[in-house]
């Protein structure tokens, strides 16, 4: 069984929130030799063989690998929509691996967020609509679902576009309208599955550079799958998978700077549709 | 989990897909307003019996010769080849010794063909006594109803009906004129009030009406009584009446221990209780095949159901990712199931009740809207939502996420 390893390699660039290397911050994510097994007829498939891997509350993490390497298992282990076959899992120090589906999807309301490649929205339902979706399942009253949804679009910079349907809304705002419904139940945890897959080059700057902000700004913990190294190369640390176990974990040493390059980019009329 | 919730989400989706929405509750629309508006038919139908029996009079007794055995093993009432038939005497016994009788009047008829001038009829003429129309209460509009010294005599006298009148001396007045019943010439002393159609719808208006003594000795030739209408002093009297001409009857027609009856006594609730029974065969039967299309809009519903499942599977895998619980998705689309069927159903309702007050105004049939259709149909359709919704619903809910996410 391979074990994950701390390449303890400490960024000291000045712009850094310190918080995100605090190695007394508490874990958010605990892995331990997670192992998943699907059997598809007679052939068992070995997703998952032995992992192991923490995440500190803060960290900005992003997942690579190509596919099959069990970045996607990992992400829904961690994401709590499977359940390891053997190994253990606490988040936010809370087992979790044995949790049962009404109980993980409760695990998902409270402390977890999605932004998915595909954004995943719910179509003919306005932005502020789609966001206020996980507080409806939460039970929140309508005043505060609305403030809170008004609130959540603000800050990804989508102020005055609630009422509109997501066909009426660009790749890139779509996918804002995506993360304000992450971050709207106020989760532990933002997890992204290739969240620029379908964005374009500048785009994909945009949505990283509001991941950037949500994780320094807010202190807000990210996981990211992605298998491109460019946008990996936003995040702190990365950890790459390869057949079903840990390959390499390491610290990125200058991270890139979306905020800077977005500078540096044309500007673009953000109302093109 | 909050159900109020729920419902809210439910609602949002149903609003999503307007047109869809309104053509899966077009199923149980057409369904609950054809069951309200057929029972409302076959209600009306049935009052309309009711009130025309009610008019007949509710102390008035039928008296007929031959027994009738409600089981269907013996001959209809009034069978006049039986050994001991009523005679005029039994009825004037009745008349005379059981208290609780006030009137009768004997029933005997004959097919006849009536002549006047170049204009002829045929008929069935009834020979019946002068309380006639106290019993029957049924009033002669022009002229006068025949006397008791014209039953004693046996006078040529006859009272007809308006469709007689009309068709006999069309426009003039036919009191006074000469009829020839079978030939032989009766004077028209009076013209019957109109009656309209019987329950049955035959016309009643073709009718005429002699002293029986006169139909016995000039038209059959015999003292046969085959029916007679019989008065109680009082709606509340009949079934006393009814068991006092029973007693007197067996006595006169020295019946021993044991015998059957041959004659029958029966009041208008049992005419009634007849005539209603096959109306509500009728209305059952209605009702059902109605029903029938309530199941087959359910089953339209179940079917819209799980089409927008396999449909909404992303939708299904985003609710869940989020944090939905299968629970909440299963309620979720029960309650969109419900919504449907329920708003269907009270639109139903409010067409078949138009359409049942329409129908009077069109077709001439009298409606009648009962409550309990409606309140049937509500509960029906709410059942049909729950029922053919939730097969749907838990296939809804126990999609996995990772698989209902990836759902292309």
């Amino acid at each position: 069984m391979q074990t994950a390893f701390e390449v303890g390699v400490f960024d000291n660039g000045a712009h850094r929130v310190v918080l995100t290397h605090d190695p007394e911050a508490p874990e958010v994510i605990r892995l331990e030799g997670i192992h998943k097994t699907y059997s598809m007829g007679d052939v068992e498939v070995h997703a998952l063989r032995g992992v192991t891997l923490n995440i500190k509350e803060g960290e900005f993490v992003a997942i690579m690998g190509t596919s099959g390497s069990g970045k996607s298992t990992t992400m829904n282990i961690i994401g709590c929509l499977d359940s390891p076959t053997r190994g253990s899992y606490a988040l936010d120090g809370e087992d979790v691996s044995t949790l049962s589906k009404d109980e993980r999807a409760d695990i998902r309301l409270r402390k977890l967020g999605f932004v998915f490649q595909g954004f995943n929205l719910l179509s003919r339902t306005s932005a502020l609509e789609n966001v206020e979706l996980p507080m409806l399942y939460a039970g929140i009253e309508p005043a505060e679902r609305h403030r809170r949804a008004t609130e959540a679009l603000h800050a990804v910079g989508l102020a005055g576009r609630e009422q509109n349907h997501p066909n009426q809304l660009s790749g890139g705002q779509q996918q804002r309208v995506a993360i304000a419904r992450a971050l709207v139940n106020d989760p532990k945890l933002i997890l992204a599955d290739e969240p620029t897959g379908a964005l374009d080059s500048r785009t994909s700057v945009e949505v990283m550079d509001i991941f950037q902000r949500l994780n320094r700004e807010r202190g807000i913990t990210l996981v990211l799958v992605t298998h491109e190294p460019d946008i990996a190369a936003y995040a702190d640390r990365v950890v790459v998978f390869r057949d079903g176990r840990i390959q390499k974990d390491y610290r990125v040493n200058a991270p890139r700077d979306a905020a800077e390059e977005l500078k540096n980019l044309p500007a673009v009329d953000e109302d093109e549709e | 989990m909050n159900v109020l919730a729920i419902i809210r989400i439910a609602f949002r989706a149903l609003a999503r897909n307007k047109s869809r929405a309104a053509l899966t509750m077009l199923g149980i629309i057409i369904g609950v307003s054809a069951v309200i508006i057929m029972v409302s038919i076959g209600q009306g139908a049935s009052a309309t019996v009711q009130s025309q029996i009610a008019s007949m009079g509710t102390n008035l007794l039928f008296v007929s010769a031959g027994a009738q055995n409600f089981g269907g093993v013996r001959g209809g009432a009034g069978d006049s080849s039986t050994s001991s038939p009523l005679t005029v005497e039994d009825l004037e016994a009745i008349r005379r010794e059981v208290p609780s009788v006030a009137m009768v009047s004997p029933v005997v008829s004959s097919r006849a063909q009536l002549v006047a001038g170049n204009q002829n009829w045929s008929t069935q003429v009834q020979g019946v006594s002068e309380q006639f129309t106290d019993i029957r209460k049924w009033a002669v509009a022009s002229g006068s109803f025949f006397t008791d010294s014209d039953v004693r005599t046996a006078a040529r006298v006859v009272v007809i009906g308006q469709t007689i009148a009309d068709n006999m001396f069309p426009g003039q007045d036919a009191v006074g004129q000469t009829l020839r019943v079978s030939n032989m010439p009766f004077r028209v002393v009076g013209v019957m009030a109109r009656k309209g159609q019987d329950p049955q719808g035959r016309d009643q208006d073709d009718a005429a009406f002699a002293p029986y003594t006169s139909v016995q000795k000039k038209l059959l030739g015999n003292t046969r009584v085959q029916v007679a209408y019989v008065s109680a002093v009082s709606a509340e009297a009949t079934y006393t009446a009814q068991t006092q001409i029973a007693e007197l009857l067996r006595q006169r027609h020295k019946l021993g221990q044991g015998a059957a009856d041959d004659f029958t006594v029966r009041n208008m609730s049992d005419v009634a209780e007849a005539a209603n029974e096959t109306n509500s065969t009728m209305t059952v039967l209605l009702g059902c095949i109605a029903g029938v299309s309530l199941l087959v809009g359910g089953i339209g519903i179940m079917n819209i159901m799980l089409v927008s499942v396999t449909e909404r599977t992303r939708e299904i895998g985003i609710r869940m990712a989020i944090g939905a619980r299968s629970s909440a998705v299963r309620t979720q689309f029960l309650i969109e199931s419900i919504v449907l069927s329920l708003t269907g159903g009270a639109t139903g309702i409010v067409l078949g009740v138009v359409a049942s007050v329409t129908v009077p105004l069109l077709l001439g049939w009298p409606t009648l809207v009962s409550t309990a259709s409606i309140v049937g149909s509500v509960l029906f359709s709410a059942a049909v939502g729950i029922f053919f919704g939730y097969y749907p619903a838990r296939k809804a809910a126990g999609l996995d996420p990772i698989d209902a996410l990836r759902y292309e």
